[in-house]
């Protein structure tokens, strides 16, 4: 190691954040990956989250050695069952904050199952999908969320099959925060896992990324560059769209923005709720008296109140600043 | 490692009547397991009923995942967010768990599964006994690696193993099996829950030393690191790759060596203390049968009828499968004339049986299909023919 290296691994301004001593990563240039995880740590400082009470879990693939190189609890799972693992982790200490970051194929292929379940039951716990529409770590092959017509090397004559949409499907399964953007909106993938952070119940984020070395290359659309000239032009912010209509066709057009914020109590908050009322003053999750849960409960409306008095003062001064958001009406 | 006294919360003290599945699940609340992620499947779901219904007023949780792939995940999760975890199933779920069983070993991740076989392939027959899951436990997930695996034959071990698969997880991180059967599990006889301070239970090795310095993993094949829970601020990282000490990848053949040593050793060079057998008239035998769960209440019967029938005959109950008594099944092996192994499947333990005689006796294998238990009778003719 010389000397550039070891100053990059101390000085770097996100070395408070990622595990330097595991630096360069594996991923290719022009990979989204990066903007994702940048995103993620600016949204960690931002939103003054205590790091030691967040923990990443990731599958397997390309997106899923992000739990590899954050430095916080980390878990690298099995492939697709990040969100199971995530789920144990956040019941077994709901005290967590609990991200699962981690691919297309890995939250949607092997782990679709367990995706819809998470979804379901609200569990408290962010889910962000690196949407690449491959599997990037095994070469090239089509995923759930390939476009039809798309080229993938185990579609070699173009995909045939039909995609998922995937806010459609996190909205449907029962999701109760759902947004979506590319990965050259950084600044508002930032923003969404703020709100993701003070958002109660199962929040999806998926950000739309390239692969340089597999999809773009096999489907002759250029570079990275070109993959963000590509969402510059037809990435489009809207308010109040129906998650029906946000399906992706080859290069076509991609709706943007939060689409679903509701509230609903959380897995742990219906646990709680049931047990307590059935069993009374005997029910004592992980020994923890009615006064103590209630009094959690308020510390932590708390806590998102002024989570969210923050974010929206943070917002007023960016777009006092003028150096706000890349699309009008965010 | 040291025993303390059990959680008197989770001890439900006192003589019952209970099935073997029930009484799983109160050995696992007195061992201090608060966290069950389970699927329902015949014969075993009595377990997770029981937990799900007692969890509440003990402190735990329970929590019906939509599979058995995701409960194994969840028991991972929940075993790194601080608790003692279990699940339950059978076979068909069992062949499921095998993925995050690997991940288990591989992050040695304490955690206790119980499988209440019963017969197979696949569907086979869900309600009926068998103990064809012997050799899955052992090899079922990828790679070279061991795992401690216990054979209860009454509901009432049942019980105390499951306080003790606890104990044995905990003192060497490593996923704990309780492989009992559909006629165990279904059958109700007395238990007996002794006063909690009369339980021993093994805590988790909480690390204590300074924040910076904690490795998850030291590999010495003898003993295993400490452990921390996430939200402690250890920012600890784990992963089913080839690690080093760290817990980082490290994808190297040298790596592997290390870890895949150290996964086997940790177990083997333990063995001695592991390993629990019940030994009955040994001494002067001529014939000793070996036997394991439900099928060494049926070899009692015939070893019974072999001594009334003039043939010394001992018995050797395995009460721990895996890792295997080879050692104390060589030292008999030079001075008896042969083994009996009945079991409920067409030749598992019966082959490490003359793997650890090596030739030095007979080997009788007794096989039954699945779905029955043998009658006595196959047991004594094979003692007989053991006995030529």
């Amino acid at each position: 190691m010389n000397m550039n290296d070891q100053t990059f691994r101390v000085e770097s301004p996100m070395a408070e954040f990622l595990r330097m001593e595991r630096m360069p990563h594996i991923w290719c240039p022009g990979c989204g990956i990066g903007t994702v995880v940048n995103s993620f740590a600016e949204a960690v400082k931002k939103s003054n989250i205590d790091m030691d009470k967040l923990a990443v879990v990731s599958g397997i693939g390309c997106t899923g050695r992000v739990a590899g190189y954050v430095k916080l609890d980390s878990l690298h799972t099995t492939h697709g069952r990040a969100i199971p693992v995530a789920t144990g982790l956040k019941l077994a200490n709901p005290e967590l904050k609990v991200v699962v970051v981690s691919g297309d194929g890995d939250l949607f292929g092997i782990g679709g199952n367990h995706f819809i379940h998470a979804a379901r039951r609200n569990m408290d716990i962010v889910v962000i999908c690196v949407n690449n529409f491959t599997y990037g770590m095994t070469g090239g092959q089509l995923t759930p969320t390939t476009p039809q017509t798309a080229n993938a090397s185990t579609t070699p004559y173009g995909n045939y099959e039909y995609p998922f949409s995937l806010p459609f499907l996190a909205d449907a399964c029962g999701a109760t925060y759902v947004a979506r953007w590319t990965s050259l909106h950084a600044r508002n993938i930032t923003k969404s896992i703020r709100e993701a952070f003070n958002h109660k119940g199962f929040s999806f984020i998926e950000v739309i990324a390239p692969c340089t070395t597999l999809y773009q290359r096999r489907n002759r659309l250029g570079d990275g560059l070109d993959a963000l000239n590509y969402y510059k032009e037809e990435a489009e912010v809207g308010q109040e769209i129906d998650t029906r209509d946000v399906g992706i066709d080859f290069q076509s057009e991609i709706r943007m923005g939060r689409f679903v914020k509701r509230d609903k109590p959380t897995y742990y908050e219906a646990v709680n709720e049931r047990y307590a009322n059935v069993l009374g003053d005997d029910y004592q999750l992980y020994g923890m008296s009615k006064p103590e849960r209630e009094e959690k409960a308020r510390r932590e409306a708390e806590e998102r109140i002024r989570m969210q008095a923050l974010l929206e003062e943070e917002e007023a001064r960016l777009l006092a600043e003028d150096i706000g958001t890349d699309e009008e009406g965010v | 490692m040291r025993k303390s006294a059990a959680d008197p919360k989770g001890v439900l003290s006192g003589s019952h009547f209970l099935d073997g599945d029930h009484a799983l699940a109160e050995g696992a609340l007195a061992a201090g397991c608060r966290f069950f992620a389970g699927y329902p499947i015949t014969p075993s779901t009595e377990t997770a009923e029981r937990f799900a219904e007692r969890c509440p007023a003990v402190g735990g949780l329970f929590i019906q995942m939509e599979d058995e792939i995701a409960s194994v995940a969840a028991l991972i999760g929940a075993a790194w967010g601080g608790q003692k975890v279990m699940t339950v199933t059978s076979g068909p779920g069992f062949s499921l768990m095998m993925e995050n069983i690997g991940l288990a070993v591989m992050t040695e991740t304490p955690m206790v599964i119980a499988n209440v076989q019963r017969a197979g392939p696949s569907t086979g027959l869900p309600t009926l006994p068998a103990q064809q899951d012997m050799m899955q436990v052992r090899w079922g997930s990828q790679g070279d690696y061991r795992v401690i695996a216990l054979c209860p034959d009454s509901p009432q071990e049942c019980f105390d193993l499951a306080v003790e698969a606890f104990n044995l997880s905990e003192t060497y991180r490593v996923p704990t099996f309780i492989m009992t059967d559909e006629t165990v599990g279904h059958m109700h006889e007395k238990v007996v829950i002794p006063p909690a301070d009369q339980i021993g239970v093994v805590g988790r090795n909480w690390y204590q030393g300074p924040k910076a310095d904690y490795r998850p993993y030291q590999f010495t094949g003898k003993d295993v690191a400490p452990m921390v829970k996430a939200g402690d601020g250890y920012r600890f990282h784990i992963t089913g790759l080839t690690h080093d000490e760290r817990g980082y990848p490290n994808l190297t053949v040298e790596q592997n060596e290390k870890v895949v040593t150290h996964l086997i050793e940790k177990i083997d060079s333990n063995a001695d203390r592991i390993i629990r057998l019940d030994e009955d008239e040994i001494e002067g035998a001529e014939v000793v049968v070996i036997s394991y769960g439900i099928t060494s209440r049926i070899a009692s019967r015939a070893v019974q009828l072999a001594r009334e029938a003039g043939i010394k005959t001992g018995s050797l109950r395995l009460i721990t499968i895996w890792p295997f008594a080879e050692k104390r099944i060589a030292e008999l092996a030079g001075k008896i004339k042969g083994f009996v192994v009945p079991e409920i499947n067409y030749g598992q333990m019966v082959r490490e049986v003359e793997r650890s005689a090596a030739g030095q006796c007979k080997v009788v294998g007794v096989g039954h299909c699945g779905g029955a238990v043998h009658d006595p009778e196959e047991i004594l003719a094979a003692i007989q023919e053991a006995a030529k």
